[in-house]
């Protein structure tokens, strides 16, 4: 119990660790979606506080970690060239490409920069016209919103050296690869709250009555995510499959609609590859046609890329929850934050990297059987 | 980079046709986006993402928030602007 008074009020958190462990009869897997979650999970030990009979699958809802290495090719190809300023968000630069990564084409010397918000690019464009500005373009329904914003305003600006390279993914298309994969083991999810926050709970009601399975969308503070497990458990034990918003104070069932407004003006669905997961159907989003000439793939037709993953990293495995990452037998050995094989061990948001900072070296004992 | 993280609204303006403002985070104060929170205001507290206001907020859980991420040592990476 050395965790416990961590968390921000230890009798609550004791009061629903003892609520869930009151109701659990059987065992139970929930895949938490959002490595944000993940982070908090692994953090409060939260995984290891509940019954041996609960199993959290981490999702693969770290958007740094499912950023297919195609693209992640094509930026080291774009950053490379040199009249190019590439901006991304700092959580890139570590990601390993098939030979290396954005930061080793700066340290090259090219112009490779951190920003904190697209729009930040978008004002580098201004300040830079004889560059080309390209700003990676990543991330799931929270971040979309952003980098449509910076395409509409470079637009706006008539700016012609301002490009984006989009590799933006969603989730609910993700949950349903999941269930409909025959190797599932997930009973349940915990949705990702800011995704919610943008989009609304209503395209996650579809996917409670097709498939029976509890939905219920959750907050990253340990007693939010702890709160989205009681919820959890309890629709299960109970046979129940509903959505619930276990997140009211961020998120409603339409979302935020001038976002959705502006997302749908900007991005058309497409099918998007996942990193370690392959080809999702109308995953992702991509710029719409009139917006063409902002596609840094399109403006750079970076061609013949031949993509080559680490023969040693089970990233894949880990982001489809069928492997826990301390069961890679690379695992803190040749792979660590500092010299990451899998970009799972780079952002904060992966499970690798989230098990390797919180010392998770080892599985818990009584830890339940994996598939 | 996926966290979102509660501030405060300090100023809210216009720049070049987008509703800006300047936001507080425990301190740290940054240009953000408004465009997506058309009703928020002066004062009020909001959930940002990449220098993006995407919700409105009530006090009490932005402060806790706030609190738990400077904890975790999340907030400056989080708000970390270009070199
Ligand atoms: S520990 Fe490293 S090598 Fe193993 S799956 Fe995770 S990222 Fe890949």
């Amino acid at each position: 119990m050395k965790y416990l008074d961590e968390f921000r009020n230890p009798e609550l958190a004791q009061r629903l660790f003892d609520e869930i462990r009151g109701v659990t009869t059987r065992p139970w897997a929930i895949m938490e979606v959002c490595g944000g979650q993940t982070h908090s999970i692994i953090r409060n030990g939260i995984d290891q506080l509940l019954p041996a009979e609960i199993e959290l699958i981490h999702g693969p809802g770290c958007p740094v970690c499912v950023t297919p290495l195609e693209l992640i090719d094509k930026a080291l190809v774009i950053a490379s060239q040199p009249n190019v300023i590439f901006c991304s968000f700092g959580d890139m630069l570590r990601v390993p490409g098939s030979s290396k990564d954005l930061f080793r084409v700066k340290s090259e010397g090219n112009d490779v920069r951190i920003v904190y918000s697209p729009l930040d690019a978008v004002k580098l464009a201004q300040a830079n016209p004889t560059r080309e500005v390209v700003f990676f373009g990543i991330g799931f329904e929270t971040t979309a919103p952003a980098n449509a914003m910076a395409v509409h305003q470079a637009q706006q600006l008539g700016l012609r050296n301002f490009s984006m390279l989009v590799s933006h993914v969603l989730v609910p298309p993700a949950i349903t690869a999941i269930l409909e994969s025959p190797a599932n083991r997930v009973q349940a999810f915990l949705a990702a709250g800011h995704v919610c926050s943008v989009m609304g709970t209503w395209a996650y009601e579809p996917l409670v009555e097709r498939y029976r399975v509890p939905i219920v969308v959750t907050g990253f503070e340990p007693l939010d995510v702890l709160e989205g497990i009681r919820r959890t458990v309890l629709q299960l034990e109970r046979g129940e499959a509903q959505l619930e918003n276990a997140y009211t104070r961020a998120v409603n069932r339409a979302g935020n609609l001038p976002a959705q407004q502006m997302l749908a003006d900007i991005f058309e669905v497409t099918d998007r590859g996942w990193r370690g997961i392959g080809v999702i159907p109308n995953s992702g989003w991509r710029l719409r046609a009139a917006y063409r000439d902002f596609d840094a793939e399109t403006r750079f037709a970076v061609q013949n890329i031949h993509t080559e993953e680490s023969a040693l990293c089970h990233s894949g495995e880990v982001l489809r929850g069928l492997l826990k990452p301390n069961q890679c037998p690379a695992f803190g050995k040749a792979c660590t934050p500092r010299t990451p094989l899998g970009a799972t061990m780079v952002s904060s948001e992966g499970a690798c990297a989230a098990y390797y900072q919180y010392g998770r070296f080892v599985q818990r004992e009584d830890s339940a059987v994996y598939a | 980079m996926c966290l979102g993280i509660p501030g405060q609204v300090k100023e809210i303006y216009e720049s070049g046709g987008v509703r800006m403002g300047i936001v507080d985070f425990a301190g740290i104060t940054k240009e953000i986006c408004l465009a997506y929170v058309p009703e928020i205001m002066v004062g009020d507290y909001t959930i940002v993402h990449v220098g993006f206001a995407i919700t409105q907020l009530d006090e009490d859980s932005a402060q806790e928030s706030l609190r738990l991420f400077a904890e975790m040592g999340v907030l400056e990476e989080e708000l970390r602007a270009a070199e």
